[in-house]
């Protein structure tokens, strides 16, 4: 089970670039890659560098994929996916994100999935 | 077998070529290697010897690599003589009272100025012109004179008359010959030469046959010459020519010629088997090779003659050279005369450029046997292939050396023409086939080329040469060079600046839009925002720009590897107040950041959360800081020396001078990061010879150095213009600057694309001196625009709630991000390991 959250509006998003939320506890890096609707939200945590700094990277198109570069040591991650492009092991989460009314809500795995997972 | 016992007297430059060529060639497991070097210092450059006078120091120039005598277990004794050779028992004696065994000698004691026997010649501050110590004592005769001659007119005299002329002195030359450079230059391009040099305040006395030099009125000395005329002058500085340094070969009976030097055959042995005589001590058919490439030629026969290889001989040498004496282009190829019999000419002459080029042909009009050039020397790497490969003249010859006018075919022989033989880099003999084989072993481009063949980087005369040779061996492969900056843009970074600068073009998405496809990518969003700021200089935290900004611009801080961020204030000049010490040690401690000094001389706060950027920032902002855009591809620090304020040996006020550099070119963005340093004196303490733009004062104003770079590759910036005002050293700062910006590579800092710019130097010159172009005004216009259009990046960004918004470590949280964590080490924090990081979060 997951549960929607709103975590901003639309209006925070600076278009073509990223920023953090706090989501139940996890730091999600947001991305609105146009000036429209379009949002995507994956993890913040950069397993490469060992840093919460994916929000903080440049939107890529790497042969039609649109990526975020990572700003520590350019590792690009497909926005959809989690997939990182460049090292085929590694791959963050990836959370659903809508907007309504001009609001912005991600949808997060509750707690107690993420226990049952593990 | 034990190794054999070699003897290299002499560590001079051949010397000591002939030693890392044994070396290389794997001697070192036939024999054990001892040399003499007379000199308390190992071998140097005498070649660029004037330029110890521009700044270079003894250091600079040595030739010695590293640690190579001991690597290589080569037992050098320094300030030490081989005084005699014992061939009996075979043993060289030293001035200390060393006595060597020895199975072979190299000789390669070089030559020593001659200086005229004329009575007076022995006075005090009469000196000569050879080693750094007589630079020394020239420099240090300089300081007690006010007027300096030279006697001679050749080559090194004009060298001399150089190094007299930047010393501040009253300079004259003194020739006893009817013109200057008489070997090397025909009467045509003697008089111009005259003329060019006498332009640069040099007075030039020719036909003057010095008879005595004795006590002055007005000077120190007073030269009397033998047509009645006189000279008055405090410093006579003798280089009438060298003599070979032959008498220890003359004491030991080995045979010598008539006029000096020790006689060689085509292996480089002398008229005993156990002996080589190599450079300018070696006499060879009668003749004695006074430069640096036959004297280099000569090592490697004698290395391959020890090691073996009988059918390497020395067969005589090309004298043909280029140079640049006083700023003036002087090249002489083959029969520069026209001696030979039945020889034709050609002559050009540009009276208002002040440039002569003469050539030489073959009674039949077949081949070229000579030129000389004056004043350009742009044809001399085309001639001298034409003359060494014995290529075919063109129908009309004179097509060689007339100028080329818009339309016209050109005649020079292209280097399609040349035979794989033909030798590009005559400094470390690369030959046209061994650029090929660079290629074909991966390189395309020059610094490749550079890298595998050491093509250029001797004198580096071969540079244009070379890079015609490796694009014209490009091409031939059908290789087509992708310069596309990304899949986004089918444009170079060059093209892309221009589609900016002409279209007027403001943001990213318009030039996508018009000139690129897809969304672009971390590549293209950096340059095209690097563009757009040096162009228009909008903040780059305007909405329209935040998302092109790479790690560290777009939060205006240097990322650190656990997300932090560092700050570095600017300090223009590293002159900071004790207040301002304070207010930055006053906000380290109130948010714990760890402080370091830069090698900039400022000072950089590291371990901010970016939450606390535009707090810490509006505190350092109110104290009277602004940014120092440590963050950017910008002008970062004007690094200075304390300057003649406080210096006992400052010229000039190099602190001064490196604030108002730094106020004028800071926020400047170009395509990579740009530092400067000002000196104050010679002795060079704010290392601006490592710099891109480096400046050092002298007695009559500034030396501008431009292109030096440390770092991974360091490069010695090369000196670009001297003696300036401060208003020229501006303008052609400006100039050069926003040329750089305007032509260089994405992230291509200037040294490479120095290394990289066709022409070199000598068309950096032109197009910002000479204004070859046409496009100085443009230039400095653009950068007017810049520097008037400065905002502080970090003032704006505080005043602005909306650009304070974005620098939230959550967007909907006040909460800190939970994995920076931080351990204390020498009473500072760092950055916790990742399993520190554990313990941490255990124990709390």
């Amino acid at each position: 089970m997951s549960i929607k959250v709103e975590v901003c509006q639309l209006d925070d998003l600076v278009p073509y670039s990223g920023c953090c939320a706090l989501v139940e506890g996890q730091q999600v890096a947001l991305f609105r890659v146009d000036e429209g609707e379009t949002v995507y939200a994956i993890g913040n945590y950069d397993p490469i560098g060992d840093a919460n700094v994916l929000s903080r990277g440049l939107l890529a198109e790497v042969n039609g994929v649109i990526t975020v570069a990572s700003p520590l040591y350019k590792q690009h991650y497909c926005l959809t996916t989690g997939q990182c492009l460049d090292t085929e092991n590694v791959r963050v989460p990836a959370y659903a994100v809508s907007v309504e009314d001009g609001a912005v809500y991600v949808s997060i795995p509750q707690a107690d999935d993420k226990a049952k997972a593990a | 077998m034990s190794k054999q016992q070699l003897v290299v007297i002499g560590n001079g430059m051949v010397g000591h070529n002939f030693l890392t060529k044994i070396v290389e060639a794997g001697g070192l497991d036939q024999y054990e290697i001892t040399t003499f070097c007379e000199e308390p210092r190992a071998a140097y450059d005498r070649v660029h010897l004037s330029e110890y006078f521009g700044g270079r120091s003894a250091d600079d120039l040595s030739m010695v690599e590293g640690d190579f005598f001991n690597d290589n277990g080569i037992t050098l004794h320094l300030n030490d003589r081989a005084v005699r050779i014992d061939r009996e028992n075979k043993i060289v004696h030293s001035s200390q009272g060393l006595a060597l065994q020895y199975d072979k000698v190299v000789l390669a004691t070089g030559s020593y100025p001659f200086v005229p026997p004329v009575p007076g010649h022995d006075r005090e501050h009469c000196l000569v012109y050879r080693t750094i110590e007589d630079l020394e004592a020239i420099m240090a005769s300089g300081q007690q004179s006010k007027v300096g001659a030279v006697v001679g007119g050749g080559l090194l005299g004009l060298e001399a008359a150089n190094a007299l002329k930047q010393m501040g002195l009253e300079t004259h030359v003194v020739e006893f010959a009817p013109r200057l450079m008489m070997v090397q230059v025909d009467e045509g391009g003697g008089a111009l030469l005259r003329r060019k040099i006498e332009d640069l305040g040099v007075s030039v006395h020719t036909s003057k046959n010095t008879q005595n030099i004795g006590d002055g009125e007005r000077c120190r000395h007073k030269m009397e010459f033998a047509d009645g005329e006189v000279l008055e002058t405090d410093l006579i500085l003798f280089s009438a020519g060298i003599r070979p340094r032959d008498d220890i070969a003359r004491e030991a009976g080995l045979k010598v010629g008539e006029r000096g030097g020790i006689e060689i055959d085509n292996c480089c042995v002398t008229s005993d088997d156990d002996i080589y005589a190599i450079g300018e001590c070696a006499l060879w058919d009668q003749r004695i090779f006074g430069l640096v490439a036959p004297g280099y030629q000569m090592a490697q026969v004698a290395v391959d003659q020890l090691l073996g290889k009988s059918e390497s001989v020395f067969t005589g040498a090309d004298m043909s050279t280029k140079l640049k004496l006083m700023g003036v282009d002087v090249a002489s190829i083959g029969d520069a005369h026209g001696n030979t019999p039945g020889a034709l000419t050609y002559e050009f002459s540009d009276g208002p450029n002040q440039i002569y080029k003469r050539i030489v042909i073959s009674e039949d009009s077949k081949k070229l046997l000579g030129a000389v050039l004056v004043g350009d020397a742009s044809d001399y790497g085309n001639l001298l292939q034409v003359y060494l490969n014995g290529i075919d003249l063109p129908e009309h010859p004179d097509g060689l050396i007339l100028p080329q006018r818009d339309g016209a075919s050109s005649a020079a022989i292209g280097v399609d023409a040349l035979p794989e033989t033909a030798q590009i880099c005559s400094c470390h003999a690369v030959s046209k086939g061994d650029i090929a084989a660079a290629i074909d072993g991966g390189a395309c481009c020059m610094g490749d080329v550079k890298e595998a063949t050491k093509a250029a980087t001797g004198c580096g005369g071969c540079a244009a040469l070379t890079k015609q040779v490796l694009d014209a061996e490009l091409m031939q492969r059908g290789v087509e060079v992708n310069t596309d900056i990304c899949d986004h843009f089918p444009y170079t970074r060059q093209d892309l600046y221009n589609l900016v600068r002409v279209g007027e073009i403001k943001s990213f998405q318009e030039l996508l839009d018009k000139h690129g496809k897809g969304h672009g990518c971390e590549i293209c969003k950096p340059a095209v925002a690097n563009i757009l700021a040096s162009c228009w200089n909008e903040h780059i935290l305007q909405p329209m720009n935040v998302g092109l900004q790479d790690t560290n611009d777009i939060y205006l801080g240097n990322m650190q590897k656990d997300g932090t961020y560092s700050i570095v204030p600017r300090v223009a000049g590293g002159e900071i107040t004790p207040e301002k010490l304070i207010v930055l040690g006053e906000v380290a401690k109130e948010y714990g950041l760890y402080t370091k000094i830069t090698g900039g001389q400022r000072v950089d706060l590291f371990g901010a959360r970016l939450e606390q950027l535009p707090e810490i920032w509006r505190k350092l902002v109110d104290a009277g800081f602004e940014t120092g855009h440590a963050y950017g591809k910008s002008v970062r620090t004007v690094k200075s020396c304390v300057g003649s304020t406080w210096c006992r040996y400052g010229v000039d006020d190099s602190v001064g001078l490196a604030i108002d550099i730094e106020h004028r070119y800071k926020g400047l963005r170009s395509p990579h990061k740009l530092k400067f340093a000002v000196s104050g004196c010679t002795r060079e303490c704010a290392e601006a010879q490592s710099k891109d733009i480096g400046v050092i004062a002298t007695e009559n104003g500034w030396n501008l150095y431009v292109c030096g770079n440390g770092g991974m590759k360091p490069r010695h910036a090369d000196l670009f213009a001297s003696d300036l005002d401060r208003k020229t050293l501006v303008q052609y700062i400006d100039r050069i600057l926003m040329f750089y910006i305007r032509t260089a590579d994405r992230l291509q800092r200037t040294s490479v694309w120095m290394d990289n710019l066709k022409g070199g130097l000598d068309y950096l010159r032109e197009v910002i001196i000479e204004d070859k172009l046409g496009i100085g005004q443009e230039l400095e216009e653009e950068m007017a625009h810049v520097i008037s259009t400065y905002e502080c990046e970090w003032k704006a960004a505080i005043e602005d709630p909306e650009k304070v918004k974005r620098f939230r470590s959550f967007i909907n949280s006040e909460a800190q991000d939970e994995n920076i964590l931080f351990v204390e080490e020498r009473d500072q924090i760092r950055p916790a390991t990742p399993e520190e990081k554990i313990e941490l979060k255990q124990s709390a």
